[in-house]
């Protein structure tokens, strides 16, 4: 934890590799979390990221390369690291033939650092609480939907108050209220201190809660940035104008490029731009300051790689 | 850590159905035994079978010995096939791992809750047969039970002898016990596991039926199971006993230690 404290990693990989056979999973990955971090792992399936959760958690051996997790070396720390850390590693699981109450009680049971009885009950009520399950509910794991299995399997990361939860696809399952709903509990939770290492097919998610996000496609990690400083404005005005060729020859130089029926231009104030194109009798749909989306960011740095 | 396991295996449905299963076949047998009488022939069939008719008090040891060649080590290979692969099949063995929860920990927990299933499963089927023996089998003559050489073993000699055959009994299943839990952590399949088993204890079997195979015999893991009928001849007879026990405990060390290489290091992607 000091260490970690020191220059604020959370999570910090160095060349992390991870090769099965010919091809490379995962191929030299340098990923830097810091504490208070929502880092949004992005990546098709199949891009390496549910490999790379499994390094950071001691559960797949990494081929070359090394990670550190609360600043201690994985795996072979893992019992120092993983009783502060809350997960869900690809899917949830649970023993189908018993009750959500109890098979957190099992899981809690089974670790070195296992609560007394008497906190546990409270523990687990607490968890299912948060994740909106009914703590009552004496039903087998085997009725439960996909979204009740989802939420059974964030009250089980929950359970212990980790300082660093490591989500494998959070949302799987759950219908749009349900996907607010925990959204929403992780960013509490992060408010509260928990850092989060979030990864995720859906851009639209990682936009709406990240701070950070890494991108990874066959392997590599082809971009790790400061979410803010991807989506600042970039100096354009995009203007929509069914005009478009004449609008392109009146400006000339300032144009940045041309689309189908939009304009980038570089220039400083959209309101003296829509003044000036209108007076000149070009006929404009919409006007605004120019925002990039994380969508075309990724796209953008997948064509880079 | 072995608590849990314990408790798991306890609240599983599967565990008393197999024990229901153990505990059904000698029961059958009692009652054909009892309604027609007929016996096999001293020599033939399972031991203490054509002695029991006579003698009741033997029913345990003859259900043991109806059990012991193929009902027992299959509901062993189950037990111990699912080990890790089942955990591994719903999900929850990387949940374990990151719990945290050592693997050669669970790989331990896992080997002593499969012979606490065998010592449960045995006890169970010791108890259900002696009650079974008393009441629908003759009665043991006021004189004594005979042992297989000819004399006559005191109430007290019976019972020791007895628990020494139900414990022997417990050890022959550790060998099986630990190559399941070895296949366990190789397939990612709980049935493939349990089948990989079967296939080593019908090999043994065949290859002890075979002349060829006798410079083999002494190793095969099957040879020596029947040696708890030895523990009834007057003088006992060790000789096969501590070879079936140096057997098993040659199976159980080398291949739990083949299950903790393997699992040690493996990289868990189901």
């Amino acid at each position: 934890m000091n260490t970690a404290a020191e220059n604020g990693h959370v999570i910090q990989t160095r060349a992390l590799t991870k090769r099965y056979g010919e091809l490379r999973a995962v191929d030299g990955v340098n990923l830097e979390v810091r504490a208070g971090d929502v880092y949004g792992f992005l990546g098709a399936n199949g891009s390496g990221k549910t490999t790379t959760v499994r390094m950071l958690l001691g559960l797949v051996l990494p081929t070359s390369g090394e990670a550190k997790v609360l600043g201690q070396p994985m795996p072979t720390a893992r019992r120092q690291v993983l009783p502060q850390v809350g997960s869900l590693v690809e899917s949830p699981a649970a023993y189908p033939h018993l009750s959500g109450s109890s098979n957190l009680a099992l899981l809690d049971a089974t670790g070195s650092d296992r609560s007394p009885r008497s906190e546990r009950r409270a523990k687990i009520r607490d968890a299912l609480d948060q994740v909106g399950l009914d703590p009552a509910d004496r039903r087998p794991v085997r009725t439960y939907s996909q979204g009740m299995r989802q939420r059974l399997g964030l009250a089980a990361a929950l359970m212990r108050r980790p300082t660093l939860l490591i989500l494998d696809e959070p949302s799987n399952g759950l219908d749009p209220q349900g996907i607010q709903e925990i959204r929403r509990l992780l960013l509490q939770l992060n408010a509260e201190g928990t850092t989060i290492f979030l990864s995720s097919h859906l851009l639209a998610e990682v936009e709406h809660m990240c701070t950070h996000v890494g991108v990874l496609r066959d392997g590599r990690l082809i971009l790790q940035e400061r979410l803010d400083a991807l989506l600042r404005p970039t100096g354009l005005v995009a203007v929509r104008t069914p005009d478009i060729d004449r609008c392109s020859e009146l400006l000339g130089a300032v144009v940045d490029s041309v689309g189908d029926d939009r304009l980038l231009v570089r220039a400083d104030d959209p309101a003296d731009l829509n003044a000036y194109l209108v007076g000149e009798g070009v006929r404009v749909d919409e006007i605004g300051p120019y925002r990039r989306s994380l969508e075309e960011i990724v796209l953008e740095a997948e064509t880079r790689a | 850590m072995i608590v849990v396991e314990l408790i798991k295996m306890i609240r599983r449905p599967r565990t008393w159905l197999i024990i229901g299963m153990l505990v059904a076949l000698p029961t059958l047998v009692a009652i054909l035994l009892a309604v027609t009488d007929l016996g096999p022939r001293p020599g033939t069939g399972p031991p203490f079978l054509s002695a029991v008719l006579s003698d009741g008090t033997l029913f345990p040891l003859a259900a043991l010995g109806v059990v012991l060649p193929l009902l027992l080590p299959i509901a062993v290979a189950v037990l111990g096939g699912d080990a890790i692969a089942g955990e591994s099949e719903t999900g929850t063995l990387r949940y374990l791992l990151v719990r945290p929860v050592g693997r050669t920990h669970l790989l331990l927990a896992k080997l002593l809750t499969v012979v606490a299933f065998v010592l449960l499963a045995v006890l169970v089927v010791a108890a259900v047969s002696y009650a079974e023996g008393r009441l629908l089998l003759g009665k043991a003559p006021a004189t004594g039970t005979v042992s297989l050489s000819g004399s006559t073993l005191t109430q007290q000699d019976l019972t020791w002898r007895t628990a020494l055959a139900l414990g022997y009994v417990i050890i022959c299943m550790l060998g099986v016990a630990a190559v399941a839990l070895f296949f366990s952590t190789l397939s990612g399949s709980a049935i493939g596991a349990a089948l990989g088993t079967i296939g080593v204890l019908i090999a043994s079997t065949v290859l002890l039926g075979l002349d060829a195979a006798e410079a083999l015999h002494p190793f095969l893991l099957t040879r020596y199971w029947l040696a708890f009928v030895d523990l009834f001849r007057d003088p006992i007879l060790w000789r096969d006993v501590v070879r079936g026990l140096v057997v098993q405990l040659g199976y159980l060390t080398v291949f739990t230690l083949a299950a903790w290489a393997n699992f040690g290091t493996k990289d868990i992607d189901d």
